[in-house]
């Protein structure tokens, strides 16, 4: 949920929060009769599921406030008609009345107005009202939060008087939106009004409640007559504890559980189309509806208003989901031609709602459920024999006697589910899509209006420019040599976004003394936590870049119009492929060039002036017929001057976009500005439907002859090579925010613009975050004719060299960079020679000098206070406690550095950080010990040792280098002792992949925190965020999800690999997020409940004052660390080449490592004496004091940066909060309830005297994290591989929660007779699991789902039979663990790196994917399975190794043994006509890996070939 | 970037030297080039650092070391040049001279040894000059304006170059016969042979320079004269002005300024009258009291002139042979250093102050040393010291050189007649657009800085030359 509400008017923006910024995940669930008869059994079936879903909510700050429930039913006919006899109130037949659920305002004032109003518009409508009923509620069991919001809630019920039957629904709609609308432009307080429900067949109950408290508030639904064939219930956990009850679901078509990731751009393409809305069936009232989108929902809220259009513009409820929620259908993926072309066509007219979501949703005929593409959120269903459905977000929601299931399964990624009630049946995916995909004959709409344009995309060539002219263009757009060199070089060389390390430490483009391109005042934005991005290497084929030029016309109808265009297959075109369009010779395509260039001698207003007379050719051309805009600057001369492509773009996509003639027109950036990934993101993100970067490509083409490139290639293949890196650099962009395709991505304007003054971005970037004001569009004039006159400046002759750059290198012509030759001198010089007074000049430099650059931080001011004497302050010692040496890898740094660093903070008694990539347990023995142990999403060296030995753990979402992406480490730093710390195999690069496949939704953060504090209930746990606008939301989910500790990494941070483009464009400064994630926790009341951490370029006291006053408690030190190290920011860590032995792990370098702990040890203690002086001038005794203290700050920048000047920092620094000195306050931890506790006292004496022991127990969903604290007791006690095999046995019967067996150590054996959820055997460590179905299931269990999700994610050994299937992700990052089993869903053995895995039935697609370890088995009975592999990594053979066939025929006896798996025992029956039809896949032998790596040298070849073939495809 | 990990893969490579036997027999340059295809090896240990120290913190006139490295390793040699003439007017001068400050502040000399940086600049140069690369480049605009250059040193001709290339009417005047100053009497032909300059000269005069030597100005020409002809002036006469040591016997024959005896040498190698007394080392006890650069340059002479014996005398202690603690890398190493004169052969001595000179027949024969004892009063620098109560040493000499430093300007004629304005330590003051207390005079080179090195000339001339070019533009 993106979008502010005004519900209550609490949630208004305020300092750095904003309502925008909010979202939510939660459970979801339906109970259904197949046969459609009511009863008020389903609505108690319905009610049980939620609370068994209650662990998937989140309660605030105030304890008993959920954070949204509700149900949706039918209307209760006879319910409502006995019950309103009492009033006198006659009911016509069911379908001739309708109800509306209304909350209404407590004022009685609002409240009067407010029927007033609805009883209007059911008149004006030729409606009538029968009556109203007040909702009885019992309002003592709810929260105080709730309560005090709480409305007052009545039924309306209507007559649908003249209105036809068949138009009723539509018309209850037409009414809602006009009552809705008049009452939201009402000038007073109306937030509480809200209309839950208004129809004539469904009711939604809901509010700001708890799962158990749904059934006592509302009185109705323990009524024995209030019944219903179907109840959809929905469980809420928001981000922020300032939710609403309207924002509980169901809506009124709808429960939604997860995320909608591409909302900005589906809102703003909606907007367009409101335009061109014609319909039949609504006629005139189509404009009563107008805006369809109420921008202050939910994004759920806004999936909803959208369906809803949909559905009552004459689509069936599963079409509209196909259209809103299309699954994957690139070329990778096998479907009829005709679902094909149904999705194709669709493509022009709606682009894909996208993101991790399970929906169910209902029309009253239709019940149904779709998963998202990814298939990120679970989706379990059974059905019985009795007729009863039951689908939620986990299996073992309601228990059914075993005899009665008749199937068992999950939804697959992008599948639907249907319930038919006219048929009385379950329909399957395939029967529904086949039977849309043909009821229009799509496939012939699509071959007789597509234009072809003949030779696109062919031969990729540019035009040769003499060499002047060239170097004069480059430097009107501001080319650099580094850029050629650095960034344009290794595109056009290796089709490959170049990697760099160390973070980025050169100023905002507001806060540099030079001119920047418009491009570098915005920063990308990224997913983190609420939801998750996406894997553009190994998951690519749900990603398209496909885009549409032409198109779209009116949504609600369905005719051939509607594909009026030309598709490319990704939006960059080379001048010859524009040429094609210019002349082609088609109705549909009228191009007109527009120049976008303005005359340096038309004054001030020359930019302004230009871009109106830009929008006013644009209109005059579309009334003449034009389709296509180019906006060329390629005429630029003496006087005329470029525009900045991105304004240009987005300014007339905006105006056009308001003035509703965006649709059916596109527009073609022709710029020579465009080079690198972020500026093509950019531009798509801001309007441009395809780019044609000229200058870009003559700048290859003459440095391919000029023999400048790194290949030897002709021109035109470094050409391609470029455009290749560009895609796949596009693709990146769009995974980092959670999104799959060009289509979502476009005009989604998913950036934050830094430095922008506000007019400038309210005109032409309007609904762009943008918090800090800053330059305006006469700036941007000023810039652009600076950046000109380098390429006029008429007397001297053009030097053969552009401006070097020294963005990511230093230069001396260059950017300023806080890491440069004085900074690291004197901070070595100090810390080697333990001279206070040389720190001292460090920090002054760093502070001070004009050589240093600036940063927020750094135009802040303290206020003058009365100071005190030092003595008076906190000593050092306290102070520096406050003090964490934040995470880098062991791999990526040397084990000599790693150690040293955990050695120096051991000896200052504070926390030093694994990093990610697990560590030798032996440290503990000799002080070497990180006490924070960090878990990333590759769970290397995560066993449950490692968890043990940790004081915190660290959860990393994102890191500062590069959110929204895994850590790499290239394959020449993976030495054998990595290999083994990590449980990988030795020059094989990993990468870790962007989500952790265990949180795709904040329930899942709360789900590992809960598993970790099982397994080790004495740490603490944070979580690591990127600063970027919202974070303050997450760390809220954070905070309520039981956190300790919350981490807020700076943009600027980073000291491990990453691509360039996010090493400089993602996340934002810490200062904005650490300010606004004080702010809103606060704001929340959730400030006192957890630290707030701080990391990001801390080098000085005075950077750490500012971090405490502006909210921060604990500081993190990366990069200083290493430099008094030794390390002189060669920035080679991606190369394995450091020279100071820091950041490699050649043992030639690696020797000449020169650091001591000593040096940190000085580091560290003179920093907190500066602190402490500057506390002594502030007048602070101690830190807590400061922490948070704003009013301490003032905006003070340096006179001379013009830029810097316009800045406005209140919003950082004048919160409308009135105590901002609150902060953390340790209190006693609780220990977390869980199931294990039931057990262990039972077990003890088994395991104290090593004898073996056997129990039964009942279990259930909502047990999660079983066998976690049994496994940490038992480690504590002996280690992790010291209990005999099978010592511990404990039979479990019923539906096991998440995480079951999670870190389950060696000899503990857990049996499951029912069934599983998600993460099964998670980081498990040499247990057992095995899960069979009940005894007396009356189902195949081969064909049945009896497992979740991620089944042992990250396990490093133990053993799994499962007789029967799971579901997606099976096995993923398991370095070590065996496992049998009957079938798997998609992308299974994903980044495997060890263990074995049998699969006796059917693969999804995907398999194998970046499987770099460990061997599978795969029973191929359909030979269908090489279709299914990602065969990027692993070949595929039979099995006819002897040792192979034994050790595999040993597997299927023990599983045949553990389980009695029918299908085991056939296949062992007939082992000799069996055995060929197994496939061993297996990954690229380690040799052939080695002999790659060097060949290429430190190129990432997996790369390459992982993302190369969607392009060629 | 160069080859990763070249470094790891090939050892530093000195440019090998002619044999001292062979060498000392005469005055000419003895470095002989490295091979192109070690040269690109060599290129190839560059790591294209993030921060390259020697860039940024190094190089005086911050030339873009990394840069043409990868050119060089890349086979992109006149690509190379042209970047190296960007920041350097003449490498070919600093690829022989220069101290390489580059090389001490490079990364890799942290835990190896440096990249040859100064080789590989000279290399690029020499190859430009072999290829017929180095071109006069003839400003297409005119501005009509004129400037005066008074002194043909490395500032003034970097500063002439760059004014005249932005357009401007540059003279040079140089009051001896020959221009280049330093360049050309102060340093040793065995490290830079004098046609090298002439060739740059020829350049220098194809983009329209104009050169008057013999002209003394002050006194050949007015400075009305100057005012009133150009519209600007830039002073670049160096900082002649030598340190004396004060002490008996200092009036005896045969004590000189090295830099006479250097000039002299250089005179008579270019066959030029000499006007003043020939000073010969020849079979002689030579005493050189100073251990930098100069006295250095002195042994080598002597040496060549054929002396019977050298001492070189330094009051500073004995260098350590490593870096100290308080001494790191990337600042200047302060370790004991063997030059190829004192390679030649030389006694050195530390730690001695000359507490008298005696004679025979008004002729230096011996001089007399006092020990010095330095206090470590500072962790960071060693700053005072005393005489030792040990008896004094005694030394024959037959010779005496003073290379005990210069300590400004020399006050001439001119600088009297222009009522210029100095610093403390006597230099001329500048304001920060390097113009004299004088209108419209500028002052470039050692002249503004004290003695120093050529490549810090070169770039205050490059400065100097952008203010003035500034300035033209606003009059």
């Amino acid at each position: 949920m993106k979008r502010y509400t005004k519900a209550n008017g609490c949630l208004l923006q305020n300092g750095l929060y904003d309502p925008r910024f909010e979202s939510d995940s939660c459970g979801v669930g339906f109970v259904a009769k197949l046969d459609g008869l009511p009863s008020h059994n389903i609505i108690n079936c319905a009610i049980k599921v939620l609370i068994n879903l209650e662990h998937r909510g989140a309660l605030g700050g105030d304890k008993s406030t959920g954070d949204g429930a509700g149900i949706m039913i039918d209307i209760p006919d006879s319910f409502f008609r006995e019950n309103l006899q009492n009033d006198s109130i006659k009911l016509p037949d069911l379908g001739d009345y309708g109800v509306g659920m209304i909350f209404l305002p407590s004022n009685e004032k609002h409240k009067e107005n407010c029927i007033k109003y609805i009883e209007k518009f059911v008149f004006d409508e030729g409606c009538d009202i029968l009556g109203w009923r007040k909702v009885p509620v019992n309002n003592s069991c709810i929260g105080e939060l709730a309560k005090s919001t709480e409305p007052t809630i009545y039924q309306v019920f209507v007559h649908r008087g003249q209105i036809k039957r068949e138009n009723f629904e539509r018309k209850l709609y037409v009414i809602r939106r006009q009552i809705e609308k008049t009452i939201d432009a009402e000038k007073s307080d109306m937030s509480q009004f809200y209309i839950a429900s208004f129809s004539s067949n469904r009711i939604v109950y809901k509010g700001l409640l708890t799962a158990n408290q749904l059934n006592n508030y509302y009185l109705d639904l323990s009524d024995s007559r209030f019944k219903s064939k179907f109840g959809i219930v929905h469980q809420r956990y928001s981000t922020n504890t300032q939710p609403t009850w309207n924002l509980a679901q169901p809506f009124r078509f709808l429960a939604h559980n997860g995320e909608i990731n591409t909302l900005n751009g589906n809102i703003n393409r909606m907007k367009w189309r409101e335009f061109h809305l014609k319909s039949d069936l609504f006629g005139d009232d189509i404009e009563k509806i107008k805006p369809i989108i109420i921008e202050t929902g939910s994004d759920s809220a806004i999936f909803d208003n959208v369906l809803e259009l949909l559905v009552l513009g004459g689509r069936s409820i599963p079409h509209a989901m196909m259209m809103m929620v299309p699954e994957a259908y690139g070329p990778k993926i096998h479907m009829s031609e005709d679902k094909r072309a149904f999705y194709d066509f669709h493509s022009a007219i709606m682009e894909p709602w996208d993101g991790p979501a399970a929906i169910i949703f209902t029309d009253s005929r239709y019940l149904g459920a779709i998963l998202d593409r990814n298939g990120l959120r679970p989706t379990r269903y059974t059905v019985t024999k009795d007729g009863i459905i039951v689908l939620a977000s986990e299996s073992g929601v309601l228990e059914f006697t075993p005899e009665n299931i008749i199937k068992k399964s999950r939804l697959s990624p992008g599948k639907m589910l249907l319930v038919d009630f006219n048929q009385n049946r379950v329909v399957p995916d395939k029967e529904i899509k086949a039977k849309i995909s043909r009821q229009k004959p799509y496939r012939r709409w699509i071959k007789d209006n597509i234009i072809t344009l003949r030779g696109l995309f062919t031969p990729s060539n540019a035009q040769e420019e003499d060499e002047e002219t060239l170097l004069r263009k480059q430097l009107i757009f501001g080319y650099t040599e580094e850029e050629l060199k650095l960034i344009i070089s290794p595109m056009a060389s290796r089709g490959q976004e170049p990697i760099g390390s160390m973070g980025n430490d050169t100023p905002l483009a507001v806060l540099s003394e030079k001119p920047n391109l418009l491009f570098y005042y915005f920063k990308q934005r990224f997913a983190q936590v609420t939801n998750p991005p996406i894997d553009p290497l190994r998951e690519e084929l749900v990603m398209s870049l496909e885009s549409f030029v032409g198109g779209e016309s009116n949504l609600l109808e369905e005719s051939p119009e509607n594909f009026k265009g030309f598709k490319l297959p990704h939006p960059i075109i080379t001048p010859e492929d524009l040429n094609k369009i210019v002349i082609a010779n088609h109705p549909d395509i009228n191009v007109v060039w527009i120049d976008i260039l303005f005359n340096k001698k038309d004054g001030e207003k020359a930019l302004e002036n230009a871009m109106e007379s830009i929008f006013a050719k644009a209109t005059y051309s579309i009334q003449s017929g034009i389709t296509i805009f180019i906006l060329s600057d390629y005429n630029t001369d003496e006087n005329m001057i470029p525009i900045p492509s991105l304004l240009a773009c987005s300014g007339l996509h905006q105006y056009l976009s308001k003035k509703g003639l965006r649709t059916r027109t596109s527009i073609i950036i022709h710029s020579g500005e465009v080079r690198e990934i972020m500026h093509y993101a950019l531009l798509v993100s801001y309007g441009a439907d395809a780019i044609c970067p000229y200058l870009v490509l003559s700048t290859i083409y003459n440095m391919a002859k000029n023999n400048l490139l790194e290949e030897n290639l002709k021109p035109e293949e470094y050409i391609d090579s470029y455009i290749v890196a560009v895609k796949k650099g596009l693709l990146k962009t769009m995974s980092r925010l959670g999104i799959s395709t060009f289509h979502s991505y476009f005009a989604s304007q998913n950036f934050e613009a830094i430095g922008l003054c506000n007019e400038l971005v309210e005109k032409y970037f309007s609904g762009t975050i943008s918090r800090l004001d800053g330059i305006n569009i006469e700036d941007i004039q000023k810039e652009a004719i600076e950046r000109h006159n380098k390429g006029y400046s008429n007397k001297k002759n053009l030097e053969y060299f552009l401006p070097s750059g020294g963005e990511y290198s230093l230069r001396v012509d260059g950017e300023k960079h806080f890491w440069n030759p004085n900074s690291i001198s004197l901070l070595q010089l100090s810390t080697k020679t333990d001279n206070y007074e040389i720190f001292k000049e460090f920090t002054n430099f760093v502070n001070n000098d004009e050589r240093s650059p600036l940063a927020i931080r750094k135009i802040l001011s303290f206020k003058k206070r009365n100071s005190i004497p030092i003595n008076e302050v906190e000593p050092i010692e306290s102070i520096l406690k406050r003090f964490v040496i934040s995470a880098m890898s062991f791999g990526s740094i040397s084990k000599e550095a790693h150690e040293t660093i955990a050695i120096a903070a051991n000896r200052l008694g504070i926390r030093s950080n694994s990093g990610e990539g697990g560590e030798d347990i032996e440290r503990n023995l000799n002080n070497s010990r990180s006490k924070v142990k960090q878990i990333a999403s590759g769970r290397f060296g995560v066993t449950p040792e490692y968890i043990l030995s940790a004081d915190e753990l660290q959860i990393k979402i994102a890191q500062g280098a590069k959110p929204g992406e895994g850590g790499q480490l290239p394959g020449h730093k993976v030495t054998p002792d990595i290999a083994r710390v990590r449980h990988t195999t030795e020059g094989v690069t990993l990468i870790s992949p962007p989500p952790h496949h265990d949180i795709y939704s904040i329930e899942d953060l709360a789900q590992l925190i809960y598993d970790l504090k099982c397994i080790n209930p004495n740490s603490k746990i944070s979580v690591k965020l990127v600063s970027e606008s919202g974070v303050g939301t997450i760390a809220s989910g954070v905070a309520k999800a039981q956190a300790d500790i919350v981490v807020i990494s700076g943009y600027e941070g980073g000291t491990g690999a990453s691509p360039l483009t996010s090493i400089k464009h993602t996340g934002i400064p810490w200062e904005i997020g650490l300010a606004e994630t004080h702010q809103t926790l606060i704001y929340n009341d959730l400030r006192e409940k957890i630290k707030i951490q701080v990391d990001g370029q801390l080098k000085t006291g005075r950077d750490i004052v500012i971090a405490t006053l502006l909210g921060a408690e604990e500081y993190g030190f990366a990069t200083s660390i290493l430099v008094t190290l030794g390390c002189v920011l060669l920035k080679k860590c991606h190369q394995n080449t450091c020279s100071t032995g820091i950041a490699t792990q050649d043992p030639l370098l690696r020797a000449k490592f020169s650091g001591k702990p000593e040096y940190i040890e000085r580091f560290l203690k003179f920093l907190a004496q500066e602190i402490r002086e500057i506390m002594a001038y502030l007048g602070f005794r101690t830190i807590n004091e400061m922490i948070g203290r704003t009013d301490i700050l003032e905006f003070k920048p340096p006179i001379n940066l013009w830029k810097a000047q316009k800045l406005n920092l209140s919003p950082i620094l004048n919160p409308r909060i009135k105590n901002t000195n609150i902060y953390h306050i340790p209190n006693i931890q609780k220990d977390v309830e869980m199931y294990d506790d039931n057990f262990l006292n039972q077990l003890q004496p088994a395991i104290e005297h090593l004898s073996p022991i056997e129990i039964s127990l009942p279990i259930k969903n909502i047990h999660r994290a079983v066998g976690a604290r049994l496994s940490g007791y038992i480690i504590n006690k002996y280690g992790q591989n010291y209990l005999p095999d099978d010592t511990i046995k404990i039979n479990f019967y019923g539906s096991a929660g998440q995480s079951f067996g999670a870190f389950l150590t060696k000899g503990i054996t857990f049996k499951i007779e029912g069934d599983a959820n998600d993460y099964l055997g998670k980081s498990m460590a040499g247990g057992k699991i095995i899960v069979v179905p009940e005894k007396n299931a009356s189902f195949s269990p081969h064909d049945n789902v009896i497992c979740g999700n991620v089944t042992l994610y990250g396990a490093t050994s133990g053993e799994v039979f499962i007789n029967g299937k799971a579901g997606e992700r099976f096995a993923v990052r398991n370095s070590g663990a065996t496992a049998v089993v009957e079938g798997v869903g998609d992308h299974a053995c994903e980044y495997m790196t060890g263990g074995v895995v049998v699969c006796i039935g059917s693969t999804g697609k995907n398999f194998a994917a970046g499987m770099s370890g460990g061997i599978a088995f795969i029973f191929d009975e359909t030979q269908m399975f090489d279709t299914k592999c990602n065969l990027d990594m692993v070949d595929l053979e039979s099995v006819w190794d002897k040792k192979d066939i034994s050790f595999l025929r040993s597997l299927l006896e023990k599983h045949f043994l553990l389980t009695s798996s029918p299908k085991a025992k056939a296949i062992l029956e007939r082992w000799e006509s069996s055995l060929p039809l197994f496939v061993k896949v297996i990954p690229l032998e380690y040799k052939k890996v080695l002999e790659r790596i060097k060949q290429s040298e430190h190129r990432d070849i997996e790369i390459v070939s992982a993302t190369e073939e969607v392009y060629n495809g | 970037m160069a080859k990763s990990g070249g470094f790891k893969e090939y050892q530093r490579e000195n440019p090998k030297k002619i044999q001292i036997e062979e060498r000392i027999k005469n005055f000419n340059e003895f470095e002989i080039l490295l091979p192109k295809n070690n040269i690109i090896e060599q290129a190839s240990r560059c790591m294209d650092c993030g921060i390259p120290f020697c860039h940024t913190f190094g190089c005086p006139t911050n030339n873009f070391i990394c840069d043409w490295n990868h050119l060089v390793y890349k086979n992109h040699w006149k690509k190379a040049l042209e970047l190296l003439h960007l920041t350097n007017n003449f490498p070919e001068f600093t690829g022989r001279v220069c101290p390489a400050l580059c090389e001490k502040s490079c990364t890799l000399s942290i835990n190896f040894e440096p990249v040859i940086i100064k080789q590989i600049e000279l290399q690029i140069i020499e190859k430009g000059w072999e290829e017929g690369w180095v071109l006069p480049i003839i400003s297409n605009y005119k501005s009509g304006k004129k400037v005066a250059i008074i002194g043909s040193g490395p500032a003034g001709l970097a500063c002439a170059q760059q004014l005249v290339r932005e357009g401007h009417n540059v003279v040079v005047f140089e009051k001896n016969n020959r221009v280049g100053g330093l360049l050309r009497y102060g340093i040793p032909d065995f490290k830079l042979e004098k046609h090298i300059i002439d060739r740059r000269i020829e350049q220098l005069k194809a983009e329209g320079i104009i050169f008057e030597t013999d002209v003394n100005v002050g006194s050949d020409i007015s400075i009305n004269y100057l005012k009133r002809t150009f519209d600007a002036i830039v002073i670049a006469i160096g900082a002649y002005e030598p340190r004396d040591i004060n002490v008996i016997g200092r009036d005896l024959k045969g004590i000189h300024f090295a830099l006479d005896f250097l000039i002299n040498q250089n005179k008579i190698n270019a066959g030029d009258k000499l006007s003043d007394e020939i000073i010969n080392a020849k079979d002689k006890e030579v005493v050189i009291i100073g251990g930098g650069d100069t006295g250095a340059d002195c042994v080598g002479t002597a040496k060549r002139q054929g002396a019977k014996s050298i001492t070189q005398i330094e009051i500073l202690p004995e260098p350590p042979k490593e870096r100290q603690i308080y001494n790191p890398w990337p600042f200047y190493p302060k370790i004991y250093t063997t030059t190829s004169s004192h390679e030649e052969g030389c006694n050195r001595l530390w730690s001695l102050s000359v507490s008298r000179f005696e004679g025979e027949n008004g002729f230096v024969k011996k001089i007399y040393l006092k020990k010095i004892i330095w206090d470590e009063n500072n962790k960071l620098e060693k700053t005072s010291f005393r005489e030792s109560n040990e008896p004094e040493i005694e030394i024959k000499a037959d010779l005496v050189l003073l290379a005990t430093g210069f300590l400004h300007v020399k006050l001439d004629t001119m600088l009297t007649s222009l009522n210029i304005k100095f610093d403390e330590k006597g230099n001329i003051k500048v304001d920060n657009n390097y113009m004299t207390s004088e209108s419209k005079f500028f002052a470039a080179g050692d002249s503004i800085t004290g003695a120093s090195l050529v490549v810090k000339a070169i770039n205050t001339g490059r400065k100097v030359a952008e203010k003035v070019n500034l300035y033209l533009n606003s009059i």
